[in-house]
């Protein structure tokens, strides 16, 4: 018997390894074998079946969408759904034109609005007072006269007045729902995949079908922005809610509150901290999505960006997405600050109350003067013009054309290797094969790293892009996506790695790259504009200065967040810097770089889509010119469903990657 | 095995019968058929249910302090919460106070809860939102109880916990023994006749732990209140309570004094349990006594059968003669030197004589 065993041990030992490392390494094997079967049957067929269409082409699927449309909108008058949506879209019309006549455009038939700049400055000053802090309202206070400098005071008000009455909607349907997915978990099982799917769509694509609902204007802006803002904070504050203590829940319940008792004086205080995280997440997809709501005549900043992006003029898109930064930083701020203070006046703090109240009056006095004076006195009604805005727009302008002109060289380079080397080969691959070849490539691929439930949503997915007629364009824009993700990638493990191991590269970096994320992905069309001409590779730029961000902070805390032990361990072992990176920080992070690169190329193809703009092509410029001429409507609702799936085609196979990547630890 | 100690006629502060727990899937449908006795393991690979209380029974009388025991998973949290309903227990009865609390609507639970029974936790859970006083005051301010009438309350009761001064304060700046003082106030607030701990204690400090538990003596003999105290801990179970209840699996082993138990370990479990504990400080003379011979000298010491051994030691070892037991002026047993030494001395020996 103890021979045997003996004899057994060693046997059986090599077994595990075996299929340990039997698991590990075919994963990168396995995508070499597909690709080259791919390269292989692709050298003989290239060019055939690519299914591509020209980019003014049509087909009947697209013509009968339009057509859709258009019936859809001859019955307005006897649709009971569209005489449902034509009534909201009204009152959405009557409260954003009440707004605009109170503080953004001429309140026929004054020449004014009914309240000038110099009272909607103060007011927009006391409320900050009233709800967070003194530093905040001097931030508020400058940006608002940034915005008239600039020669943006109208369309700043235009914006605010859209987000906020967004924002206010999705509070009044979104917390409802967050009490019900925080307290009941079927709902919570329901909703969270519903919010999933809402969470991977691009800013771009709620705009097309709403469109047919809610017509060109504001209704479009108000209702897509409410979407659009909405899962943030069903989702956060929903968690807030979920993960109060359950001690505490059990302990009040123990002494015999009411349910009623326990959600206001239990769970809604304790969540308080991340209902208001999620206000804040709320409003800055809020901003967002106004902006691009331009796209549909929504009012506000996005107008004057998307007229300057359309002729080029990178001068007057900066100074335009200067406000937008402006405000981005004053909402976020805003927001933070008041639950900050919120916060610690529950606590005792926040200064003595009397006090402040007696400042509150007296400055609402102050307040109620600067209002009337605004009503009546013109240079307090209408923002003094400067030429503030256009110089800032030429010097821009110049300096943009000196860069193009001086740069010309290097950018030129970089974007001919990028082009050359990674954009033109894979593309070759993925749009020049025969469709039924690139189909089972990817599902080969789906396969590989996510598995068989993986393959069953790309199976769909794939299917489904088959059938809007737009096969070639859509594998142009997976490859724009793929190409630009694998740079975000490169860029998130370089910097990642080097946040998570150096103190001041972190607390360097971590400002400019939270800032970076709260700024609507608009605004990062006009850097990359700047510097290279309208081609593919400029949305590439604007995508990865969009996405790099939110994957180099995931990479950095993923890697952060290995056990110092272990890292303690293996230098304890010898390693040197570059095999602990390797060999323990990165493979232990291994979920982390997986939902990096689900977050990337999720932000990535958002952001292709609106590249559409500054000469992307493929998909995203279907879109744009479903936007622009109303007979390929339906060609750009087809190229946005296309979108979608492949959004979620992505969403799947990372996620299922990632969740391969963290039970294999 | 299950054993009712409560005494006739004097009704039951609290009582529980035949009280099940079924977690998973069609819990319910188990007991009553031969799976119900299954060990742990065989009945959740067969039903994939898990029994975490099975068919206990026990009563306590008003003002005792009941001890629940247990190592982790024996079900003894399970059974605490069963007793208000804080989780549904699957079958039987719990009474508090004549209310029977098992079918009791939401509302009349509710008004149980608020005015009968109160519990303080492992965890605490604390408001962290909410000071001291106003942590205190939640009972009396989610009964109606106006501001200034439930502060001024909670300020008597923050006194009495020993927090005066802190009233101010928020939970997180308190440590975790003044956190604990807290969750006793809180439950003290609301004047209940029954108070559940489910290990109040567990997460302390060994000092401070001591402190505690000397805390709700020195409030049960102030209060008179009837307690439930849930633990793991042998020592704290000897030193608080009046009688114990020793679970395992959901199971009760045994129901006794701490001396009983010391005494007459019901089977290897609880003996195992008990092997350390210093006999001397627990048994009482009824343990060691033997029955009185003619020959027994008359002149020893007196002592009644509930002196704890190690109080009888000295006075017996000092005195020529043999202690005599009297109880209600009769005379039940003797002890003498070899009695006390084999309890003093030799700890580890366990069969302790047995009175007839």
């Amino acid at each position: 018997m103890t021979v045997t065993a003996t004899v057994d041990k060693p046997r059986i030992q090599p077994e595990p390894d075996e299929s340990s490392t039997g698991q590990s390494t075919p994963v990168w094997l396995l995508l070499i074998g597909v690709v080259a079967i791919w390269v292989s049957i692709w050298a003989f067929t290239r060019g055939q079946q690519t299914l591509a269409l020209e980019g003014l082409g049509r087909t009947g699927l697209h013509d009968w969408f339009t057509d859709l449309r258009d019936d859809l909108i001859a019955g307005r008058d006897s649709n009971v759904f569209m005489q449902l949506t034509g009534a909201v879209a009204d009152f959405f019309n009557k409260v954003v034109e009440w707004l605009q006549a109170l503080i953004s455009v001429p309140a026929l038939p004054r020449p004014v609005p009914e309240i000038g700049w110099l009272g909607v400055w103060a007011l927009a000053i006391w409320v900050t007072m009233a709800i967070s802090t003194w530093r905040i309202a001097v931030l508020v206070a400058s940006s608002f006269l940034a915005f008239g400098l600039l020669g943006y005071w109208s369309d700043s008000m235009d914006t605010l007045i859209i987000t906020f009455f967004s924002v206010g909607l999705a509070l009044l349907i979104g917390m409802p729902l967050a009490v019900l997915i925080g307290t009941n978990k079927t709902a919570n099982t329901i909703v969270t995949p519903v919010l999933d799917v809402l969470q991977t769509m691009p800013t771009f694509i709620y705009l097309l079908p709403l469109v047919l609902f809610f017509g060109i204007g504001p209704p479009t802006a108000v209702a897509s922005t409410v979407l659009y803002a909405l899962p943030p904070v069903i989702r956060i504050a929903g968690h807030g809610i979920r993960s109060v203590s359950s001690t505490t829940i059990e302990a009040t319940d123990s002494i015999g509150q009411t349910r009623w008792q326990r959600l206001t004086k239990v769970q809604l205080p304790m969540a308080k901290k991340t209902i208001i995280v999620g206000v804040n997440q709320t409003t800055m997809a809020a901003l967002s999505m106004v902006i691009i709501a331009a796209f549909v005549n929504g009012p506000g900043l996005g107008k004057p960006i998307l007229r300057a992006l359309t002729v080029r003029a990178v001068g007057t898109a900066f100074v335009a997405g200067l406000c937008i930064v402006i405000m981005a930083v004053m909402l976020d701020r805003l927001t933070t600050a008041a639950s900050e203070r919120a916060e610690s006046v529950s606590r005792g703090g926040g200064g003595n109350p009397q006090i402040r109240r007696l400042i509150l009056a007296g400055t609402a006095v102050l307040t109620l003067a600067m209002v009337y004076l605004s009503r009546f006195y013109p240079w307090a009604a209408e923002f003094p013009e400067t030429s503030i805005g256009a110089d800032l727009a030429t010097k821009v302008q110049a300096f943009a054309d000196w860069l193009t002109g001086n740069l010309d060289g290097l950018t030129t380079a970089v974007k001919n290797q990028v082009t050359s080397l990674l954009l033109n080969p894979v593309q070759d691959l993925l749009a020049n094969s025969p469709w039924w070849l690139s189909a089972l490539g990817i599902l080969a691929f789906a396969t590989v790293l996510g598995g068989l439930r993986a393959l069953a949503t790309t199976a769909l997915c794939v299917a489904g892009i088959y059938f809007t007629d737009l096969w070639n364009d859509a594998m142009i824009t997976l490859t724009m996506t793929l190409v630009a993700t694998v740079l975000v990638m490169v860029l998130a493990v370089i910097l990642g790695v080097w946040m998570a191991r150096s103190r001041t590269a972190d607390w360097v970096l971590r400002p400019i790259l939270d800032a970076g994320q709260t700024l609507p992905p608009f605004v990062y069309l006009i850097p990359a504009l700047a510097l290279f001409e309208p081609t593919r590779f400029t949305a590439i730029v604007a995508a990865i200065i969009y996405a790099a961000p939110a994957a180099i902070k995931l990479v950095a805390d993923g890697v952060k967040s290995v056990s110092p032990t272990t890292v303690e361990a293996a230098t304890a072992a010898g390693s040197s810097t570059w095999q602990i990176i390797t060999k323990v920080q990165l493979p232990m992070a291994k979920s982390s770089l997986v939902l990096a690169a689900n977050q990337g190329l999720l932000y990535v193809l958002s952001m292709t889509v609106i590249g559409g703009l500054v000469g992307a092509g493929a998909l995203g410029y279907d879109v744009v010119l479903g936007f622009s001429q109303g007979e390929y409507y339906g060609k750009g609702l087809a190229a946005g469903a296309a979108i979608v799936l492949l959004g979620i085609m992505f969403d799947r196979i990372t996620a299922r990657a990632a969740s391969k990547a963290k039970t294999s630890r | 095995m299950t054993k009712l100690n409560a005494e006739q006629g004097s009704p039951a502060a609290l009582s529980v019968k035949s009280l099940w727990k079924v977690f998973g899937p069609k819990g319910d449908k188990i007991i009553g058929t031969p799976s119900a006795d299954l060990p742990r393991s065989e009945l959740l690979a067969k039903t994939g249910c898990v029994a975490a209380v099975r068919d206990v029974s026990f009563e306590v009388t008003p003002g005792e302090v009941f001890v629940v025991m247990g190592l982790s998973g024996s079900g003894k949290s399970t059974l605490v919460r069963c007793l208000t309903r804080l989780i549904e227990p699957t079958a039987g009865t719990v009474t508090i106070d004549g209310n029977d609390i098992t079918n009791a609507s939401d509302a009349k639970l509710r008004e149980l809860r608020r005015n009968y029974v109160s519990m303080v936790f492992q965890h605490f859970g604390l408001l962290p939102h909410r000071q001291v006083l106003d942590n205190v005051a939640y009972g009396l301010e989610i009964r109606g109880v106006g501001k200034a009438e439930r502060r001024a309350k909670a300020t008597e009761i923050i006194e009495l916990v020993g927090l005066k001064g802190n009233e101010r304060s928020y939970p997180d700046q308190l440590s975790g023994g003044m956190q604990q003082r807290v969750g006793l106030a809180r439950a003290l607030a609301g004047d209940p006749s029954l108070l559940l701990f489910d290990e109040p204690f567990s997460a302390l400090d060994p000092l401070i732990r001591r402190d505690m538990q000397n805390e709700v003596i020195r409030l049960q003999g102030d209060l008179q209140k009837t307690m439930v105290f849930i633990t793991h801990d042998l020592q704290e179970a000897l030193k608080l309570g009046d009688r114990i209840l020793i679970m395992r699996d959901g199971e009760i082993v045994q129901i006794g004094t701490g001396a009983e138990i010391v005494a007459n370990p019901a089977d290897d479990y609880v003996r195992d349990f008990v092997s350390e504990v210093p006999r001397a400080h627990v048994l009482t003379l009824r343990y060691v006594m033997r029955d009185p011979r003619p020959d027994d000298s008359s002149e020893g010491p007196v002592m009644s059968p509930d002196t704890v051994v190690r109080q009888a030691a000295r006075a017996a070892l000092e005195s020529d003669h043999v202690v005599r037991v009297v109880e209600d002026g009769k005379l039940v047993g003797i002890v003498d030197d070899d009695a006390i030494l084999r309890i003093v001395v030799a700890e580890e020996h366990h069969s302790a004589s047995v009175p007839a």
